[in-house]
């Protein structure tokens, strides 16, 4: 049993206390300089490829994901319009295809895993206390290659050469006979390069969290959204080789004839679909995860109390991500695979519900009676509860094999899952958005269009998809690009697309809000929320080395401790000449040792280029793939170079 | 796109759904469903994953009710008065109640009533005395109704005529991509993969029209791939499945000839089939009973003279995308066709 904690009064009633502490040690002003000058990122148009500070990638990754949630959203919106009435003849069948096709790529692998990585990437550091990822150089390499991997993936709808497979591509419809253009091939390419990008983040984070903790923060100290993002992390290492090996095997048939997935050459398409949802299964996961550390961070902060049953929380999100794997057969239901077989996986799949309703339970108990702070980010919170609970219900439905056969492939299928994502991982995002844009941009964003979008993403979400249970009640397939009249479906429709565009409306309003707060939003005091952990115990936007002294941390609210005891310890000595962070043990976090971090420079970029080279130019000729290894080697090697010895004493 | 008379024995049979009372709280929803609704079951397999849908509706209903009051009562607390927290007990109680033992009590349901009825399916009972092949094709249903000794006795397309009362075996193959074969007022959906043979069965206790659709994303007519599925009393469908085995002869009326000459001449035989004649495609569906099906291009229009005018003058703009070439004929070698397939009962 734990002790509940409140935050100290003092911080939540005058809010000027909100400071966090000066620690009791003079800083020499010259010292602060050398500080700033040493982790500063370059300027420039060729500094803008050279910087390595995590929060810049992660912002990068967050604004780039964002542009990508607009771009497939659009996609949605005009699918919204084609069905809106039967026999409609707005879109024609190819281009239906290529845009839901694109629509779930560009959902899934563009926007869903970059934004929640580019959070993590962005947060993470600084609410451990540290200064940087462990591997700096890494994480622009993984923003360049998804930057470039989804820009090429994202053109080929403006060329009309998108993919029309859906975004699963089962085979055959997604072989070389069915689906001859290149369409398929920038797929698998595409989202291969797309998943290397995914799996540096995923290797950093696991590296930074274990080992780059401020002193003091032991693992049951951590933050339950850093420990989100360890499961996250932990779950991509895992998962993404599934849907690297399945696109090669994918890219192997399509372009020299292998025939994994062809029955005539011994080959089988079922392989693929258990391929693509042994990882497509867990990515929902690490979709859901750290959104769901974001609703913890964000009630914490608003209810201004400690999460009741941390312990509880943090293993229901470790429960998740190994269960997340014993799931994938349920996408395969229909396939005539033995019955007694699925029923395990019937079980399992029904089984999640027990940590995802532990964490709901431990976030009612937390809110219970807190005096909670309605601002919008905790206002996207209470909407997740109605729409993720939602979700959760159909989708224990779904794990029952005779009814996910009635429903399987239908609107209620398209019903269920965007209540799962959007409201499960969008409705969080959002709120993160809000909650953490003063440590981006030093500016709040506007409290009045945040409580105007939510209300309309709240009201328009629900218009446009509670009807789709209905329509997959009575009969209506998923990815259809019309119907006929005397189905009945035109009306629910109908509905659903004047929902959709109020949904839009809304997110559009978020979207504006961002852009304009960049420029007329209020300066953001220091950690304007009250929030207890370490992101907000330096200035916002904090300087670029995060904080002028590592923290040292005694409990899992560092930042009310300080205020309840009026002091606030830090670690001293790590040299301003050079980028130091300290080490820490992987249990205990007790200092071992200080690793020096490289600074800027444009060889990650380069490298990105030259693996574009390899990974496109091998649809065209395999020699690009021996150019794209050596232009690759020769990046490295620049990548690698060993620093001056005179910096490095 | 096409002109839209339909048939409108389809739109005929709207059956108010069960259940549905329940979720009228939450929105108030369309009120009728059509005859490929789940919640109109047809068949005992149906209707037990109807029931299923009624309890899953009662219980989460109840859940969701009990979570958003849970959450709305945790907010009670006003910013100007003191924190009331749950102690630490009744935390606990609450986690335990709702996280854990309901989703349990949840859990043994929903695997308990999944095993019962997958074992009533698995039993199988009562035995097939009839066994349909039903083959994916881009984007059409082939229909062969094989008897005890696997022999072929009629191939038709689009349409499955079943006796009321039998259990029909149906075995689902696909020699291109994969589809999947959903009739939901009888039968949840099973696909059809290529390199495989699965099966399902359908057991209808009522006479009537049944809709089906492909579920599974086939490609460019994934949307217009749907089929009929009549249900008839038994007597008749021995004599109708009799008659669907006959051949056809050379017909006598030159008329008909003249329309036989233009269907061979305009190489549809090399896609179509109409026993009984040179023309022994196996590509498109069999026609050698054409003129007794109820819709064309997989249940997209009716079968009648304009429709089957428009739609081998233009397939595309019935059903963009579609495999079948368009055929431009003089107006009388046109009127002889159509008298022809018109004759093939």
């Amino acid at each position: 049993m734990e002790e509940r904690r409140e935050a100290p009064t003092r911080e939540r009633r005058s809010e000027e206390h909100q400071e966090p502490l000066h620690p009791a040690i003079e800083d020499d002003a010259e010292e602060t300089r050398r500080l700033t000058e040493t982790w500063a990122a370059p300027t420039g148009f060729v500094g803008w490829f050279m910087p390595v500070n995590q929060r810049i990638i992660g912002r990068r990754f967050i604004v780039t994901a964002f542009v990508y949630f607009v771009l497939a959203g659009l996609l949605g919106i005009a699918m919204r319009l084609q069905l809106a009435a039967p026999e409609n003849d707005l879109l024609a069948p190819e281009i239906y295809n290529q845009f839901f096709t694109v629509h779930g790529t560009a959902m899934m692998f563009l926007f869903a895993i970059p934004v929640l990585e580019g959070f993590a990437l962005f947060v993470v550091p600084m609410m451990i206390g540290t200064r940087d990822m462990a591997f700096p150089r890494l994480n622009a390499f993984g923003y360049y290659v998804y930057l470039i991997g989804s820009g090429v993936f994202f053109l080929m709808l403006l060329v009309g050469m998108a993919p029309k497979a859906g975004w699963f591509n089962y085979v055959p419809l997604s072989g070389k006979l069915y689906e001859p253009g290149l369409g398929v091939d920038i797929w698998t390419t595409m989202i291969t390069f797309i998943e290397v990008s995914a799996l540096t983040a995923a290797v950093e984070l696991i590296v930074t969290i274990l080992k780059l903790r401020a002193p003091g923060m032991t693992l049951n100290r951590m933050p339950v959204f850093v420990w989100a993002s360890l499961v996250m992390a932990f779950m991509i290492v895992f998962a993404m080789p599934a849907i690297i090996v399945a696109s090669s095997l994918l890219i192997l048939d399509r372009l020299v004839g292998t025939g994994f997935f062809v029955p005539e050459m011994g080959g089988d398409p079922l392989l693929w679909q258990h391929l693509f949802w042994f990882f497509g299964h867990p990515e929902v996961y690490i979709i859901l995860v750290p959104a769901l550390g974001m609703v913890s961070t964000i009630i914490t902060t608003f209810c201004q109390r400690a999460l009741f049953g941390y312990t509880a929380i943090v293993m229901s999100i470790v429960a998740t991500g190994f269960v997340s794997f014993g799931l994938w057969v349920h996408h395969m239901f229909a396939t005539g695979l033995p019955h007694l077989g699925m029923s395990f996986f019937m079980a399992a799949s029904a089984l999640i519900a027990i940590p995802n309703g532990i964490q709901v339970f431990c976030w009612i108990a937390t809110m219970w009676g807190s005096r909670m702070r309605l601002a919008t980010p905790m206002l996207y919170v209470l909407g997740f509860f109605w729409v993720f609970v939602m979700g959760g219900l159909t989708g224990v439905m779904v794990a029952s094999i005779p009814f996910d056969l009635q429903v399987h492939d239908t609107y209620f299928l398209v019903a269920h899952f965007h209540y799962v994502l959007i409201g499960g991982s969008v409705m969080p995002v959002i709120g993160a958005l809000y909650y953490w844009y003063p440590q981006m941009t030093g500016r709040m964003m506007s409290e009045t269009a945040g409580k105007i979008s939510f209300g309309l993403v709240f009201v328009g979400f629900n218009v446009t998809f509670f009807p789709m249970h209905q329509l997959g009640l009575e009969g209506m397939p998923r990815r259809v690009y019309t119907y006929l009249e005397e189905t009945g479906w035109g009306e629910l429709n109908l509905v659903a697309t004047i929902g959709s565009v109020v949904l839009a409306a809304g997110f559009a309003t978020t979207m504006v809000n961002a852009l304009a707060s960049l420029r007329w939003g209020e300066t953001a005091r220091r950690n304007p929320w009250g929030a207890e952990t370490l992101e907000w115990a330096t200035e916002s936007p904090p300087p670029p080395y995060n904080q002028r002294h590592i923290p040292v941390v005694k409990s899992r609210e560092p930042v009310w401790d300080w205020r309840e005891e009026d002091e606030r310890p830090v670690v001293v000595g790590l040299r301003s000449d050079r980028r130091e962070v300290v080490v820490t043990s992987m249990l205990d976090a007790e200092p071992q040792a200080v690793q020096v971090l490289p600074g800027p420079t444009i060889w990650p970029f380069l490298s990105a280029l030259a693996a574009t080279v390899g990974f496109i130019g091998i649809l065209f000729h395999p020699v690009f793939f021996v150019v794209s290894f050596f232009l690759a080697f020769f990046s490295f090697v620049g990548w690698f170079w060993p620093r001056r010895p005179w910096q490095e004493d | 796109m096409p002109d839209t008379i339909r048939p409108s024995r389809l739109a005929s049979r709207r059956v108010r759904p069960r259940g549905l009372a329940l979720a009228a709280a939450a929105l108030a929803l369309s009120a009728c469903s059509g005859e490929q609704a789940v919640n109109a079951p047809a068949s005992a397999d149906a209707e037990r994953v109807a029931n299923l849908w009624t309890g899953f509706l009662a219980f989460s209903s109840f859940v969701f009710a009990l979570v958003i009051g849970l959450v709305v009562a945790a907010m009670r607390t006003t910013y100007t008065e003191p924190a009331r927290p749950l102690s630490v007990q009744r935390g606990w109680t609450l986690v335990l109640a709702g996280g854990v033992v309901l989703p349990l009590v949840a859990v043994v349901g929903l695997v308990g009533s999944g095993l019962w009825i997958g074992g009533v399916v698995a039993r199988n009972e009562p035995p097939p005395d009839l066994t349909v092949e039903i083959a994916g094709k881009r984007w059409w249903w082939e229909v062969i109704y094989r008897g005890e000794d696997g022999a072929e006795i009629a191939r038709t397309a689009n349409e499955i005529v079943l006796p009321v009362g039998r259990a029909a075996r149906v075995l689902l193959t696909s020699d291109n991509v994969i589809h999947s074969f959903w009739v939901p007022t009888l039968q949840g959906k099973t696909d059809m993969i290529p390199g495989r043979v699965n099966e399902s069965r359908l057991t209808p206790r009522e006479t009537g029209l049944y809709r089906g659709q492909c579920a599974e994303f086939c490609g460019v007519q994934h949307a217009y791939m749907a089929f009929v599925v009549e249900v008839i009393e038994a007597e008749a469908f021995d004599a109708w499945l009799a008659d669907q085995g006959r051949a056809r002869a050379i017909p006598d009326d030159p008329l008909l000839r003249r329309g036989l000459a233009v269907f061979l001449e305009a190489d549809c035989g090399t896609c179509h089939a109409i026993r009984g004649t040179p023309a022994d495609g196996g590509m498109g569906p069999d026609l050698t009973h054409l003129a007794a099906r109820e819709t064309l291009a997989a249940g997209t229009i009716p079968n009648t003279k304009g429709h089957l005018a428009g739609w081998i003058g233009d397939p595309q703009q019935v059903k963009p995308g579609v495999l079948m070439p368009a055929t431009a004929l003089r107006p009388d070698d046109q009127e002889a066709l159509l008298a022809y397939l018109g004759s093939l009962e």
